[in-house]
C-alpha cells in the first residue's frame, strides 16, 4: 500500500470520528477538495498527517470550532455569475407575481452574500415584502457572518461590478455603509430572511417552497450526496417550482432528472414539472 | 525495455499561454491515446469561449470540465473559469470555489497535487509561459511522484518568469520548445496501448 492510500484510511477514520463526536458528516464529501482544508488545518495545527488530528479534534471543543471555521472560508461573493441574478430579475420573478407570497430556499448561503444579493434583486422589482427567504447552512460559524452582513471592504469593487452586470434599478451604494475598511448592509435587506441552521447531509425537509437556490454547493458532494440532496430537494419543493444550481452543476445526471425540465439552461435553472409537493420516501 | 504506460497529459500556463497552447494542440494528432487536462488562468467567466476557439483549432475534442466525469482519450479538458478543478482518486473531476491559490483561480497547483496524488508515475505535466509562480510546487509534487515533468524553455517562453520558477524547483523536468513538447509527448505515448475507456 502506497503512502497515498494509507493517508487516505486516515482520512476516513478523521471524518468517521467528526461524525460521530459532532454528528458533522463530510464522509460524502468530493474529497480532492475536502483534503485541501484540511491539509490547512493541518498547517495551523502543526501536524503532518489526518490521524495526528484526530485527538485533537475529538477532544478539544474549541480547536474543532477553529477547525470548522477554516473549512467554511469566504468562498461566496455578491452577485456571483450576474447573468444568473439577471435572468432571476427579468425571467423569474415576473412569474412570481403571479403568487400572492413565495417561500425561497436559498439551501447552503455561506458567509450570507449570494442571501444579500438576492434580497437585493428582490427588493429592486419590489417583491420583497411579498417573499420569504429560508438561508440556511451547516455551519453556524458561517451564518454568524451571515446574520451580521458585514464584509470586507476589499471586495466591494467586484461586488459592484458584478451588480452593474444585473441591468440594475439602483447604486449599489445604496445598499451599505461603508466604514475602516468594511461594509455592512442596510438592515432591511435582512427583514425577510430567516438564518437558521441545517444541514443537507444529515437533515429533512422541513417546508415546501417556490424557489430552491443551492449553487456552487452540490460541487462539494460525491454523488451519493448528491442524489440525496436533489431528492431531498424534489420534496420540498412546490409543482412548477425553481431549482437554481450554480454554472458548473446539473439535475440531469441525478436520480429524479426526469421531475425537472431546463428552464434557462445557461443559468442552469430547472422547474419542477412532475411529482407533487409534499414528503415522499421514494 | 518496458514502457511505462501514461494514462493522462496535465498542462499549465497563465495569461499569455493560449497562442502556445493552440501551437501544442495542433501538433497532437486526433488519436491521442490519453486525455489532456488544461489550467489556463483566465479571466472570470469564461462561458466556454476559449473552449470552444481550441476546439476549431485544434483535431482534438476540446471542452470545459465538467464535475464527476471521467476525462477521455483524444479530449482536451480545460478548466472552467472562476473554478479549481481537481482529481479525484478514482480519476474523475472535481470543481471547487475554493479561495484563489497564487492569485489564481483556476490555479496550476490545485490541479497538479491532485494529478499527483491520483495518477502516481503514470502521469505527464506540462508548465508553459507565465508570469507566476503558480505551478512549480505543484510539478515538483507530480516529479516527487514520479511522473514525467516537461517545462517549456524559458528561452522560447514569453513570459519565462513560471518556467523559472518551475526549473529552480525541479531542475531534472525536461525544458524543451513548444515544437519539442508536441514531439515529446507523442514519444512518451506512442508505443503504449490506449488504456480502456471507464
Amino acid at each position: 500500500m502506497n503512502p497515498v492510500e494509507i493517508a487516505d484510511i486516515e482520512m476516513d477514520l478523521l471524518l468517521e470520528g467528526i461524525y460521530r463526536r459532532y454528528g458533522v458528516d463530510f464522509r460524502n464529501y468530493s474529497k480532492a477538495s475536502l483534503r485541501r482544508r484540511i491539509m490547512i488545518c493541518m498547517e495551523t495545527a502543526g501536524v503532518d498527517r489526518y490521524s495526528s488530528l484526530i485527538p485533537v479534534l475529538l477532544n478539544d471543543k474549541d480547536a474543532f470550532n477553529q477547525f470548522m471555521l477554516t473549512l467554511s472560508v469566504g468562498v461566496t461573493e455578491m452577485f456571483r455569475d450576474p447573468h444568473f441574478f439577471l435572468t432571476f430579475r427579468e425571467k423569474i420573478i415576473p412569474i412570481l407575481k403571479t403568487y400572492p407570497f413565495v417561500k425561497i430556499w436559498h439551501a447552503g448561503c455561506s458567509t450570507g452574500e449570494e442571501v444579500y444579493s438576492l434580497a437585493i434583486i428582490l427588493h429592486e422589482e419590489k417583491f420583497l415584502e411579498r417573499s420569504i427567504i429560508y438561508a440556511t447552512d451547516f455551519n453556524s460559524l458561517s451564518l454568524d457572518i451571515a446574520k451580521k452582513g458585514i464584509y470586507s471592504s476589499e471586495a466591494l469593487e467586484s461586488f459592484t461590478k458584478n451588480y452593474a452586470e444585473t441591468k440594475p434599478g439602483a447604486s449599489f451604494r445604496e445598499y451599505y455603509q461603508e466604514k475602516y475598511g468594511y461594509f455592512k448592509l442596510h438592515d432591511f435587506l435582512q427583514k425577510n430572511i430567516v438564518f437558521s441552521t441545517h444541514n443537507l447531509a444529515t437533515d429533512g425537509v422541513f417546508g415546501e417552497m417556490n424557489i430552491i437556490v443551492c449553487r456552487n454547493v452540490l460541487i462539494y458532494f460525491d454523488k451519493v450526496l448528491q442524489d440525496k440532496v436533489f431528492k431531498l430537494f424534489t420534496n420540498s419543493l412546490s409543482s412548477l417550482g425553481y431549482i437554481c444550481l450554480g454554472s458548473k452543476e446539473t439535475i440531469k445526471f441525478s436520480g429524479v432528472a426526469d421531475h425537472y425540465e431546463e428552464a434557462f439552461k445557461k443559468e442552469k435553472i430547472f422547474r419542477k414539472i412532475k411529482g407533487t409537493h409534499g414528503y415522499q420516501t421514494t | 525495455m518496458v514502457t511505462k504506460l501514461h494514462e493522462a497529459v496535465v498542462i499549465g500556463g497563465s495569461a499569455g499561454s493560449f497562442k502556445v497552447l493552440c501551437r501544442l494542440l495542433n501538433t497532437l494528432p486526433i488519436e491521442f491515446p490519453i486525455p489532456i487536462v488544461v489550467v489556463q488562468h483566465v479571466w472570470k467567466y469564461t462561458d466556454g469561449l476559449v473552449a470552444e476557439t481550441l476546439n476549431q483549432i485544434s483535431s482534438l475534442h476540446v471542452m470545459e470540465a465538467e464535475e464527476k466525469i471521467s476525462p477521455r482519450k483524444a479530449h482536451v479538458y480545460l478548466a472552467p473559469g472562476g473554478y479549481h478543478l481537481l482529481f479525484e482518486r478514482d480519476k474523475t473531476f472535481s470543481l471547487s470555489i475554493d479561495p484563489p491559490v497564487n492569485y489564481s483561480r483556476p490555479s496550476i497547483d490545485v490541479l497538479f497535487y491532485s494529478a499527483a496524488e491520483a495518477f502516481g508515475e503514470s502521469l505527464i505535466a506540462v508548465l508553459l509561459t507565465g508570469a507566476n509562480a503558480d505551478g512549480a510546487k505543484g510539478l515538483k509534487a507530480i516529479k516527487d511522484a514520479g511522473g514525467v515533468v516537461i517545462v517549456q524553455d524559458p528561452e522560447t517562453a514569453e513570459s519565462s518568469y513560471m518556467p523559472q520558477m518551475a526549473l529552480k524547483m525541479s531542475p531534472a523536468a525536461h525544458t524543451a520548445s513548444i515544437e519539442q513538447i508536441g514531439e515529446l509527448l507523442l514519444r512518451l505515448t506512442a508505443t503504449q496501448e490506449t488504456p480502456d475507456e471507464p
